[in-house]
């Protein structure tokens, strides 16, 4: 008897104290909201910042092909600007050699086919930028400039025979805005060739212009 | 002429892309100030300072140079290492990615060019490297070597290991295999193209210079599986120029 009246006590005594604690919880677990912040977050993700350390583009000369007189060039370079100094630079272009005096000269020989005279050439080249400046166009424009040295290696294909070519030449770069430059470029082509009878080195220099966009 | 205007297409989708970016970056300078050079150079003249806990806005990039925008207006160059005294709009401070020989030794993939001899042969190679570890890596490569009599292409596959990668110079082992073919000269008579299996071993070094790029030199010995009697053995070496992404 006894005992089933203690058990009666504390259990509902039990009862009581957990109902307590429970609505005791539910009032702290109710937000006290005094202002209503408003808060705007930033999004997290930044801007890209826009590079622009490679060039491409397209260049137009003069080509003189040793022995067989000075022809029309055209090509196409993309360089890539290591730094404030250096840059690489792929080239490739190409032009139709003309003939050789001997043959105006002899009339009817011909020493290459037409295919044969197509030149080409490829070559990847690095670049020192040995003089960076400003050009003053009239007194409120300022352009950036810069001359350059470049040299490098590649290979030529003429006469039906590919050749192991050296480059070295000086260019001129004028910097219209942040996308667009112009180019002045003097290259001499260096390569063995055989085609005249004996093994001889042949200096072709080219004088270009041509247009390149950053990005 | 078409390849011209292929590049010539490239240029206008190219410049068409340069214009689309609108959004530019914004910092605030926590710097006493930040210099404006008047051109992407350290030899362009500083003609503007912007003050601390101004907003500058970031237009572009060239090299290590930034072309940017103060409140005020004035447009100017300023170098990497003051943007890093900035932060960005949820106070962070703004953190560009240092080119170091630590991304060098990362890296996953290499390409590059390389000039050389192969036997009184000029030699000139483009390669591209993938590699699995930091030791262990393949690449494909094709050389075009330029000799008295003959015009020969190698397409090589090669496994590179590198038991060193940490060092500023770090040497390597290679193992390859590959094809060359042999073209006569056009002033050679009765003379036919050649196509033969070859295998090499090779040691080299690679020496990371700065930014993107890194140095690499190599030694190589080839034997060609020929028709011959005996099997040619050719030694070949280069030094190049090697880019990482």
């Amino acid at each position: 008897m006894e005992d089933r009246t203690g058990y009666f006590f504390l259990s509902t005594a039990l009862i009581i104290t957990s109902l307590m604690l429970s609505t005791a919880k539910a009032e702290s677990d109710a937000p006290i909201q005094v202002i209503k912040p408003s808060l705007k977050r930033e999004p997290v993700k930044l801007a890209r910042i826009d590079t622009e350390n490679f060039e491409l583009g397209i260049y137009v000369g003069k080509l003189s092909i040793e022995d067989f007189g000075t022809r029309t060039v055209t090509g196409a370079r993309l360089a890539y600007h290591f730094s404030e100094d250096f840059f690489a630079e792929a080239s490739y272009g190409q032009a139709t050699a003309g003939d050789t005096s001997f043959e105006r000269l002899s009339g009817s020989v011909r020493l290459l086919t037409d295919a044969e005279r197509e030149l080409s050439y490829y070559n990847i080249s690095f670049g020192f930028n040995i003089l960076p400046g400003e050009a003053f166009v009239g007194s409120g424009r300022a352009f950036y400039t810069a001359l350059y040295l470049v040299a490098g290696t590649g290979s030529t294909k003429f006469g039906g025979d590919k050749r192991h070519t050296l480059n070295i030449g000086v260019g001129y770069r004028f910097i219209f805005n942040d996308w667009l430059a112009g180019h002045l470029d003097a290259r001499n082509h260096i390569f063995d060739i055989d085609l005249l009878g004996s093994n001889k080195t042949s200096n072709n220099l080219e004088i270009s212009t041509g247009l390149t966009l950053f990005f | 002429m078409p390849f011209i205007l292929i590049i010539l297409l490239l240029l206008c989708s190219a410049s068409a892309y340069t214009h689309a970016e609108t959004s530019h970056r914004k910092v605030q300078i926590t710097d006493a100030y930040i210099e404006l050079h008047t051109g992407p150079g350290r030899g362009y003249p500083v003609f503007h300072v912007v003050d601390r806990s101004e907003w500058i806005e970031i237009r572009t990039r060239k090299t290590d140079w930034f072309k940017v925008v103060a409140s005020n207006g004035t447009t100017g160059w300023a170098h990497q290492n003051q943007l890093e005294q900035t932060l960005n709009p949820q106070g962070q401070q703004t953190h560009f990615e240092q080119i170091d020989q630590h991304q060098f030794n990362q890296r996953k993939t290499e390409a590059g060019v390389l000039s050389g001899d192969m036997d009184g042969a000029q030699t000139i190679t483009l390669y591209a490297a993938y590699k699995f570890t930091q030791n262990l890596s393949t690449e494909l490569s094709l050389m075009q070597a330029i000799g008295n009599y003959s015009n020969n292409l190698v397409t090589n596959i090669n496994l590179l290991n590198q038991p060193f990668p940490d060092w500023r110079i770090s040497p390597y082992f290679a193992l390859g295999m590959g094809n060359i073919k042999t073209t006569p000269r056009a002033t050679l008579v009765l003379a036919k193209d050649r196509s033969d299996l070859l295998a090499h071993v090779g040691i080299g070094a690679y020496a990371y210079v700065s930014s993107r790029f890194a140095l690499r030199a190599e030694y190589n010995r080839y034997v060609v599986f020929s028709n011959n009697d005996d099997n040619e053995d050719i030694k070949e070496w280069k030094i190049g120029l090697v880019t990482f992404f």
